[in-house]
């Protein structure tokens, strides 16, 4: 358990280690974060009662959207000059390679969504400050569902042609009741009514898709990796 | 620690219905460096990344000391080096080195990093990022990372293609050295001269087949196409 | 032998729907609330049926995929997928048309649709993966994940959205407003579904043909190529 436990944290180091030496990836979410809420600003200049009610889809939006282009690099970073098959050939089990990546793009995503979420704040003027930390605890649970397919569905598509539209096409639809359950969340917590009650059942959607994700993905890594 | 053997039993690789690989057996003595011999297209590249834990064989094993290859503790005792140089562009030398002796578990990273980078004539450059190497560092780098754990069985896939002669020289040391401790050495190659200098036994394959395993002899290294001629079909 | 089969399987699906649609257009009479649209359920509900036990069978000719290794599992998983694809699509239609001539609407967010809709994308994302591939094995590795991890996320999908509907009630495509149908206009829906499961045993048997044979030239032109 430990050897799989050193193995994840070495290779989720080197991971984000790897990406703040270049930050594209980060630069690349973050911009593409900023431009679609200001976008959004002008498309449709929500009142702020109005506001409340679909904040948590416009927020998840662009963290899906933004996520996209963090998981896209993944395994994809691997490839350059074939270092997958020496992290395959190396001691460190398959799911500690997996479980690592997954790792580092949680905490890369995190970081682009709290950033986000404080332009959010910003530039349409919303106090959820009595609500902030059940916000960020649906951000954790869903990124963490969100990371958790994606960086799954990279290794799957790693080698394949067409891997950038592969990607989004086959991760978003089996996001959707993630996305559903965080949006209803956000939404609701951003519009003033605390977690509990009607809205119990989304956090624990929320949470089931983790676990099942979690455990499917670590049981199905090797099949993918290993051809 | 002694070297291990390497045994393929009957191994096959089927992509589809197509034979890449046909029930090869091939049994390699503790302490012996082969030379995997072969026209492009002949399974070569296949049958190493079966023994090197990469692909999964259709039929039959690769066992090395008695143990699956895919087994942890036999990972340990693997180095391989591939076509790619398996190294991040973004990374310094030292942090390549630290990485690959982390997952192997070594004791004193980066104290085992620096030794090999001072061995492979890297030491100046070690905070270098690789993306900044010539080529032949990088290769050089890469040499260093396929031996930083002391493998007890080496596997290589065309290691002398398009190297300087300072890499060459570099490799051609190292494999002469982890030969003379007893390591285990499969190397597949179209450089004949340099590889059958080294070789100790020689294995070709055709099609998919073993065609040939035996010791290598002087005729081979001075005629490097005596073995095509005589066991491949041309 | 399986020429046999289909045609016996053609001549019963042929027989139900003839009895059927005689009974259907011309036996029974109008429907109190929505007049002769409503006959149009008895297209839609055998497909949804068919459409959904597509995913089902084909999560399970994946696991026997991956617990075997021969290829004939994977090509009937792609068969069934192809099929069911097709049969959703039907239902997404037939939905349409209904939920236009009733309401005015071409689409409504019932549950049924919705969960349709993203079974279709499943379906058509794993299908595309799929072409994707050249090399068989691989290919048959890499969708069998996908079509076990699609097959639980519509799981998780259709209980999601049933909870969706009941905090957000939204028009629904049913004959059933008050209690269920009068006795005899229900039968034709299930004679229907068993007719439809003929016409996708064929549908399949044919593809999986072709599927099969198209493997074969695959290798006999690899082998052509490789020496």
């Amino acid at each position: 358990m430990s050897a799989f436990l050193k193995a994840s944290w070495t290779i989720a180091a080197k991971d984000l280690r790897s990406e703040m030496r270049t930050k594209e990836a980060f630069n690349a979410s973050f911009a593409f974060s900023l431009v679609i809420l200001v976008l959004f600003s002008f498309a449709f200049d929500p009142s702020s009662e109005e506001l409340h009610t679909i904040a948590g889809g416009l927020l998840w939006l662009v963290f899906s959207f933004a996520g996209a282009l963090v998981l896209n690099r993944s395994f994809a970073r691997e490839l350059q000059n074939d270092c997958l098959d020496a992290l395959i050939s190396s001691p460190a089990p398959v799911s500690a390679i997996f479980f690592g990546k997954t790792l580092a793009n949680f905490s890369l995503l995190m970081i682009v969504e709290i950033a986000a979420l404080g332009v959010f704040a910003v530039l349409y003027d919303t106090h959820f400050s009595k609500q902030f930390f059940p916000v960020v605890l649906v951000m954790l649970l869903g990124t963490w569902g969100m990371t958790v397919i994606g960086t799954m569905f990279s290794a799957l598509t790693v080698n394949l042609r067409m891997r950038e539209m592969m990607l989004p096409t086959l991760v978003y639809p089996m996001l959707l009741p993630a996305l559903m359950a965080a949006m209803t969340l956000t939404s609701d917590l951003m519009s003033g009514t605390p977690l509990g009650g009607d809205n119990m059942i989304w956090l624990r959607v929320l949470a089931g898709f983790d676990f099942i994700y979690t455990v499917l993905a670590m049981v199905f890594i090797d099949i993918v990796l290993l051809g | 620690m002694s070297a291990a053997a390497l045994q393929i039993g009957g191994v096959s690789k089927y992509y589809g219905d197509f034979p890449a690989l046909r029930k090869i057996e091939l049994n390699i003595e503790a302490g012996s460096t082969v030379a995997l011999l072969g026209r492009n297209g002949a399974g070569k590249t296949t049958l190493l990344r079966i023994m090197a834990g990469l692909s999964k064989a259709s039929e039959g094993s690769v066992r090395i000391a008695g143990a699956d290859v895919r087994r942890e503790s036999t990972r340990r005792r693997i180095g391989v080096l591939g076509h790619g140089i398996s190294l991040y562009d973004e990374l310094s030398a030292t942090e390549n080195l630290v990485l690959f002796a982390k997952l192997y578990s070594l004791a004193e990273p980066e104290k085992q990093a620096l030794a090999w980078l001072e061995r492979t004539g890297l030491g100046r450059v070690r905070d270098g990022l690789v993306r900044e190497f010539s080529r032949g560092m990088r290769q050089r780098l890469a040499v260093a990372r396929a031996f930083i754990h002391e493998p007890e069985v080496l596997l290589l896939d065309e290691p002398f293609t398009a190297l300087d002669d300072r890499a060459i020289a570099v490799l051609q040391s190292l494999l002469g050295d982890a030969h003379a401790l007893g390591r285990t050495i499969v190397i597949s190659t179209h450089q004949l001269k340099e590889a059958l200098g080294l070789a100790t036994h020689v294995a070709l394959i055709q099609r998919g087949q073993l065609a040939f395993t035996g010791e290598r002899t002087q005729q081979m290294v001075d005629d490097t196409g005596w073995l095509y001629r005589t066991h491949g079909d041309n | 032998m399986r020429d046999k089969l289909m045609f016996a399987l053609a001549a019963v699906c042929a027989v139900i729907l003839s009895v059927n649609f005689y009974k259907i257009f011309l036996v029974l009479p109008d429907e109190a609330n929505q007049g002769a649209i409503y006959r149009i359920v008895y297209m839609h509900v055998p497909s949804i049926f068919t459409g959904f036990t597509g995913f089902f069978v084909a999560l399970a000719a994946s696991g026997a995929y991956l617990a075997t290794g021969k290829l004939k599992y994977d090509a009937f998983a792609s068969a069934v997928t192809e099929v069911s694809l097709a049969f959703a699509t039907i239902v997404l239609a037939t939905g349409m048309i209904w939920g236009r001539i009733i309401w005015g609407i071409w689409w409504t967010w019932d549950a049924r649709l919705t969960t349709m809709l993203v079974c279709w994308l499943i379906y058509a994302g794993y299908l595309m993966l799929r072409r994707a591939i050249d090399e068989p094995t691989q290919r048959a590795r890499l969708s069998a994940v996908v079509s076990i991890f699609g097959c639980v996320d519509i799981l998780i999908v259709w209980k999601s959205i049933e909870w969706w509907r009941t905090q957000h009630p939204a028009p629904v495509l049913s004959v059933r407003d008050g209690g269920g149908m009068a006795p005899g206009m229900e039968a034709p829906i299930y004679w229907n579904w068993l007719a439809f499961m003929c016409l996708a045993a064929i549908l399949v048997m044919v593809r999986m043909r072709q599927e099969q044979m198209s493997n074969e030239i695959d290798s006999l032109r690899r082998t052509a190529h490789a020496y």
